[in-house]
């Protein structure tokens, strides 16, 4: 009886102990964000805008975002940086556009992307969201421009 | 089955094998566009059959911990459900908002709508009306079974069981919170995906191992509650900090990158104690129980989660490693051996127990039962070292080379057409032990019988 209420002590003092820290680190992390990792002043209604998109059309289920969601088709964390936007932000939007608008390619074998008939607008905010993703600091991943 | 209402066990259990097979399906189907991705591109696009896929697998693993819940905490607890009414009240709102999830994401209705369209961040794309939904039939379930266990006997197993649950509540309600800022909205996701099958969801594993364990092996009560408070308590230590390793590369501080390491790399240690639990407990007790498929399922949950939690969990969390593998084929390898060793295994475990009380038979032909144990192992075994190695390779071409990621996936197609074979050899064990737990009745096989050497 004695280890056992030992144990279950430990339990329950030993969880609440490891919360507490994860939440104040995530407390710091959240501030760090916000502060440091990102920026506020280019996160325009543009960027939200497209964000909404991106969750709208479920594209986390075939592509990866930071390394994160299916792994059917490219990482587009990077996507921007992929499409030369740093050097040419105008040659990457007209690219990604362009793609966007030319799909499915229908090419026997090949992964098809959906067409997903968005308005020129709705590209521009899409592009503006995977510009902003682009800025965000990784720590230096995805470790190329491959993604 | 000594209390009445572990009955209302049995629909959870039905619905659940249900969207198991659903799942499978949809995972076979995500397979085969895999190596022929012109395949239903028009009317089901990969990523509309990856929603079923991985949606189903949550619901019916959530609906089967419902069930284990229903069946063992009258036994536990030793009175009868609060109110089987609730339950079933409860089972029907998730049906109504499963079926109303699925729906919206084949035929994409009302795309872009805040409350009725889908919500596409990875595992939480149900609709907002669903959310609110499997938040009052979580409501419902935890005021019951508190309720239930409040009046009743007060035991390790449900404590744990019910802080789990209580757990899995809390955290799903972050996946409300959907802020603009990218990097912000995945610190928070992963409030709900990691700290459910990191941290809740291994409350609840040790807790159904623990009541299994308890009744196939006879051991003391007193051991086992010993056991499973060590457990469950390396599993929080572990792997609450542990959550940092989904954080080395979201914007998140450079600190995480030590913590998650360290941390995550001891989240393996409960998943071993969960091994020499199981495997102590069966070699102590006394007691041959009849259902020796039970005792297979309840021993494979300890090993493979070990493995597929455990080891290839740690294959790639630290993170020098991490920077490389991070979104390759190498973590489909881990999480597709991890959720089937855990928590399907677990809930497969429990439902063999339980099916035979609940349908009153004796522990029928239980052969055709191992039969499956063995073709989904073996299967899944074989896909997970596929996707390792196609993960390795892709590692290499894409990340260390920097290779075209389509360029790269072409050179790997050997590996998806034998993913898809070892998934169409899973299918066949799931459609088996369903057929097996509900169909088969007329043979008794003796304990002994030849499936016992396997």
């Amino acid at each position: 009886m004695q280890t056992k209420s030992a144990a279950r002590n430990i339990f329950y003092g030993g969880s609440l102990f490891f919360l507490l820290i994860f939440f104040g680190l995530t407390f710091h992390s959240h501030r760090y964000i916000v502060n440091t990792a990102t920026n506020a002043a280019t996160l325009t209604e543009g960027v939200a805008r497209g964000k909404k998109i991106w969750e709208d059309k479920s594209c986390v289920n075939c592509h990866t975002i930071l390394g994160e969601g299916a792994y059917f088709a490219p990482e587009l964390g990077n996507v921007w940086v992929r499409y030369g936007g740093k050097d040419n932000p105008e040659g990457a939007r007209e690219a990604l556009k362009s793609w966007m608008k030319n799909q499915p390619t229908g090419i026997a074998g090949r992964r098809q992307m959906p067409q997903f008939n968005l308005s020129d607008k709705e590209l521009d905010d899409l592009a503006d969201f995977l510009k902003w993703v682009s800025t965000i600091d990784t720590n230096g991943w995805p470790p190329n421009d491959a993604g | 089955m000594k209390y009445e209402t572990q009955k209302i066990a049995m629909a959870y259990f039905a619905v659940a094998m249900g969207l198991f097979a659903i799942q499978v399906l949809g995972g076979l189907l995500a397979g085969y566009i895999y190596i022929a991705p012109n395949f239903l591109s028009d009317l089901m696009p990969f990523n509309v059959v990856r929603m079923l896929h991985t949606n189903a697998l949550v619901v019916w693993l959530l609906l089967g911990f419902f069930g284990a819940t229903y069946y063992l905490v009258p036994e536990e607890s030793e009175r009868e459900i609060y109110s089987p009414k609730i339950a079933y009240l409860q089972l029907a709102l998730l049906v109504f908002g499963t079926l109303g999830a699925v729906v919206t994401y084949v035929f994409n209705l009302f795309e872009g709508n805040f409350f009725l369209g889908l919500q596409g961040r990875e595992f939480l794309e149900q609709p907002l009306w669903v959310k609110l939904g499997i938040v009052v039939a979580a409501l419902m379930f935890l005021y019951n079974v508190t309720m239930t266990v409040l009046q009743g006997r007060k035991t390790a197993i449900t404590n744990v069981l019910l802080l789990g649950l209580w757990g899995i509540a809390i955290f799903f309600l972050f996946g409300l919170y959907v802020p603009d800022n990218l990097a912000l909205d995945k610190m928070y996701w992963w409030y709900v995906v990691h700290l459910w099958v990191e941290g809740t969801w291994e409350l609840v594993m040790a807790s159904i191992l623990a009541f299994l364990m308890l009744k196939l092996t006879g051991v003391d009560r007193e051991v086992v509650e010993k056991w499973i408070y060590v457990i469950v308590a390396l599993s929080l230590f572990s792997g609450v900090l542990g959550t940092g390793h989904h954080y080395y590369w979201i914007g998140t501080p450079k600190y995480w990158t030590w913590i998650g390491s360290i941390f995550s790399a001891m989240e393996v240690v409960p998943f071993f104690v969960m091994v020499l639990f199981s495997f102590t407990m069966v070699w102590k007790g006394g007691r041959e129980h009849p259902n020796k498929a039970a005792v297979l399922w309840a021993l494979g949950a300890a090993v493979m989660a070990f493995f597929g939690a455990g080891v290839w969990g740690f294959m790639h969390t630290l993170h020098g490693v991490n920077y490389y593998t991070h979104g390759t084929q190498i973590t489909p390898a881990h999480g597709h051996l991890a959720f089937f060793g855990a928590y399907v295994s677990i809930n497969l475990a429990i439902i063999t127990y339980a099916m035979p009380y609940l349908l009153k038979r004796e522990p029928y032909n239980q052969v055709l039962n191992m039969v499956s144990f063995w073709i989904m192992n073996s299967s899944m075994a074989f896909m997970t070292f596929v996707l390792t190695f196609a993960g390795a390779i892709q590692t290499h071409l894409q990340r260390v080379n920097g290779e075209a990621y389509m360029d790269v996936q072409d050179q790997l197609h050997l590996f998806y057409i034998m993913r898809f074979g070892a998934g169409a050899v899973f299918v066949i064990g799931a459609v088996l032990f369903i057929y097996a737990i509900f169909v088969p009745r007329k043979e008794l096989i003796s304990a002994g019988a030849p499936a016992a050497a396997e």
